[in-house]
């Protein structure tokens, strides 16, 4: 690192080289994070079709393989779809707003790779470690909506339109939710920094996990993330019965595989942000010896694939919820339990020391 | 110049632009997203300032929350510009009035050497862990607790003010109750019957 610090401060000068240094590594990890990122959102279209049918009793892909080998059948499904998307016509219609209609997969898909900034993989690796981690991660994921407001008036289609609108309306209610269960995640940690989130709910075992003081946070924060990433059962924005694709019917090629690819961009992110928050991040279930010998980033990525799997497993379970029931569950239930939840657990942080000592809560209040 | 100045100018130019733009584009939706940028570009010169906590939540509340709203009606809206403009001249004074003073307190803090600015220290520069939003949850439940309980009293009864105007108590609708509805039993709605087979004429 040096060497190239010191190459960089002799090309650009000793004021300039600095910077520009630290510009280039940057650029360089988030090239690290964002493509195996892209590879996972790939693979996942294809888990999820392979899941999923295997819950329907069906097969799924198994054709398309690498070089031939047999035992890779469908493996390659996913870069099949790639190319496919990428050599087909983007078209445009003729009544939409050509300008804004394109910015708009752009605005979806930039929320959702810039909130991976300050994900901690393990103590160590990440990319940018602030002390305000957690609001800026429900910054930027409140900015995804732009993209399918954007997208359903440049489409200049009814359809599109209604389903922008739906969208609107679902995420400005969910977000409320899922802030008040991350405000409950802060009160524990007394940190916005997601790496002292991890660090809080060190100990022995999985019990020290905040999935077990706040569980019912856990419920509403993964079900709030569901509806936030406009999946099934909350994909009313999309409905196909109602409003044929909602605020991507005039999508198509490229234009239409980047709403695709942020959506499950966004699903890994809310997994991941509910492993970080929620089931300890990098810590192992158990600190005893073949477990805490498994590098961290491996408990993660499986903390990530375990709620993944989720996500799939309520698509091919539920049916798709009515829209007056959704914001009745955002509104007059999640918002009530959290802010109960909050007031309950003010009372508990306030309890005095010698109470904080009795079994169970010497666990969590430290 | 170094890179913090670069910074610095970079989103003030795109602030100014793009403040431009609110003004005087035809297009209200244009004019609304360009409002974004201009929440982002300030969130950026507030990050500039040390100040990341307020500068996170201007992006989550205006930008994630109150300008969705704002795009969401201006986009529903079907804008006649010529009924917009009919008013301009009667409304004039008033607009001037406010850009008066608007133009005033730009003046009285580019000219704080007039003001007595030199008697406030310069605010020192701290690290990188330094926590801006612990320090500012302290002030504000210790110092300032009473202040911000009453905003606090305001925001709500504005809300409750806001919801009474627009809430109609209608006699004629016939909404589901889907407390009631979860809890139906099949036996509450289902009869099974059993009817001998007849048989054939």
């Amino acid at each position: 690192m040096d060497y190239t610090q010191q190459l960089f401060e002799q090309i650009f000068g000793s004021e300039w080289g600095m910077t520009v240094f630290i510009l280039a590594k940057n650029l360089f990890y988030i090239f690290v994070i964002v493509v195996p990122l892209l590879l996972a959102v790939a693979y996942l279209t294809f888990a999820e079709r392979k899941i999923i049918a295997y819950m329907q009793i069906r097969v799924g892909p198994n054709r398309v393989t690498f070089f031939g080998i047999p035992w890779l059948r469908g493996w390659g499904q996913p870069i099949a779809d790639a190319v496919k998307a990428i050599m087909k016509e983007i078209i445009i219609p003729t009544g939409a707003n050509k300008f804004l209609f394109l910015l708009a997969p752009i605005l979806t898909i930039a929320p959702a790779l810039a909130a991976w900034a300050v994900v901690p993989f393990s103590p160590e690796l990440v990319l940018a470690d602030i002390n305000a981690g957690l609001l800026y991660i429900l910054a930027m994921t409140s900015l995804g909506v732009y993209g399918v407001i954007i997208a359903g008036w440049a489409s200049n289609s009814k359809y599109a339109f209604l389903g922008s609108m739906r969208s609107a309306a679902q995420l400005v209610s969910y977000e409320l939710a899922m802030g008040f269960a991350l405000v409950c995640v802060l009160m524990m940690a007394e940190s916005l920094n997601l790496g002292d989130i991890v660090k809080g709910q060190q100990g022995d075992s999985l019990l020290n996990w905040y999935l077990i003081p706040l569980f019912p946070m856990f419920l509403v924060y993964f079900i709030s993330g569901v509806a936030e990433t406009n999946r099934a059962p909350f994909d009313v924005a999309e409905g196909e019965s109602e409003i044929v694709a909602g605020f991507h019917v005039d999508y198509s090629g490229m234009a239409f595989t980047v709403f695709f690819l942020a959506e499950y961009a966004n699903m890994i992110l809310v997994a991941t942000l509910t492993s970080i928050m929620f089931l300890g991040g990098w810590l192992p279930p158990l600190n005893i010896a073949p477990f805490n010998l498994i590098p961290g980033i491996v408990w993660l990525l499986m903390k990530i694939a375990f709620m993944l799997f989720f996500f799939l497993w309520f698509r091919a379970t539920f049916p798709r919820y009515r829209y007056d029931q959704i914001m009745r569950l955002g509104w007059k239930i999640f918002i009530p339990i959290t802010l109960i939840w909050i007031v309950l657990l003010g009372i508990l942080l306030q309890l005095p020391e010698s109470s904080k000592e009795l079994f169970p809560l010497n666990l969590w209040f430290k | 110049m170094n890179f913090q100045d670069f910074l610095f100018y970079f989103f003030s130019g795109i602030l100014v632009l793009s403040a431009l733009g609110v003004i005087t584009l035809r297009n209200p939706v244009y004019a609304a997203l360009l409002l974004v940028l201009a929440f982002f570009s300030s969130a950026g010169i507030w990050l500039l300032l040390e100040a990341e906590f307020l500068a996170i939540t201007l992006v989550l509340v205006y930008v994630g929350a109150v300008m969705v709203l704002f795009l969401f009606v201006v986009m529903m809206l079907d804008i006649n510009l010529e009924q917009l403009r009919e008013g301009f001249w009667k409304w004039f004074p008033f607009g001037a009035l406010l850009s008066l003073v608007l133009a005033i307190e730009i003046g009285m803090v580019l000219m704080g050497k007039q003001f007595n600015l030199d008697n406030m220290p310069a605010p020192q520069p701290h690290g990188a862990d330094y926590s801006n939003t612990k320090e500012l949850g302290r002030l504000i439940y210790t110092e300032y607790v009473y202040a911000f309980e009453l905003a606090a009293v305001i925001l709500l009864v504005a809300m409750v003010a806001a919801i009474a105007l627009t809430l109609r108590y209608r006699t004629d609708k016939r909404s589901p109750d889907p407390s009631k509805q979860v809890t139906v039993k099949r036996e509450d709605r289902l009869r099974i019957i059993s009817i001998p087979s007849e048989s054939k004429e």
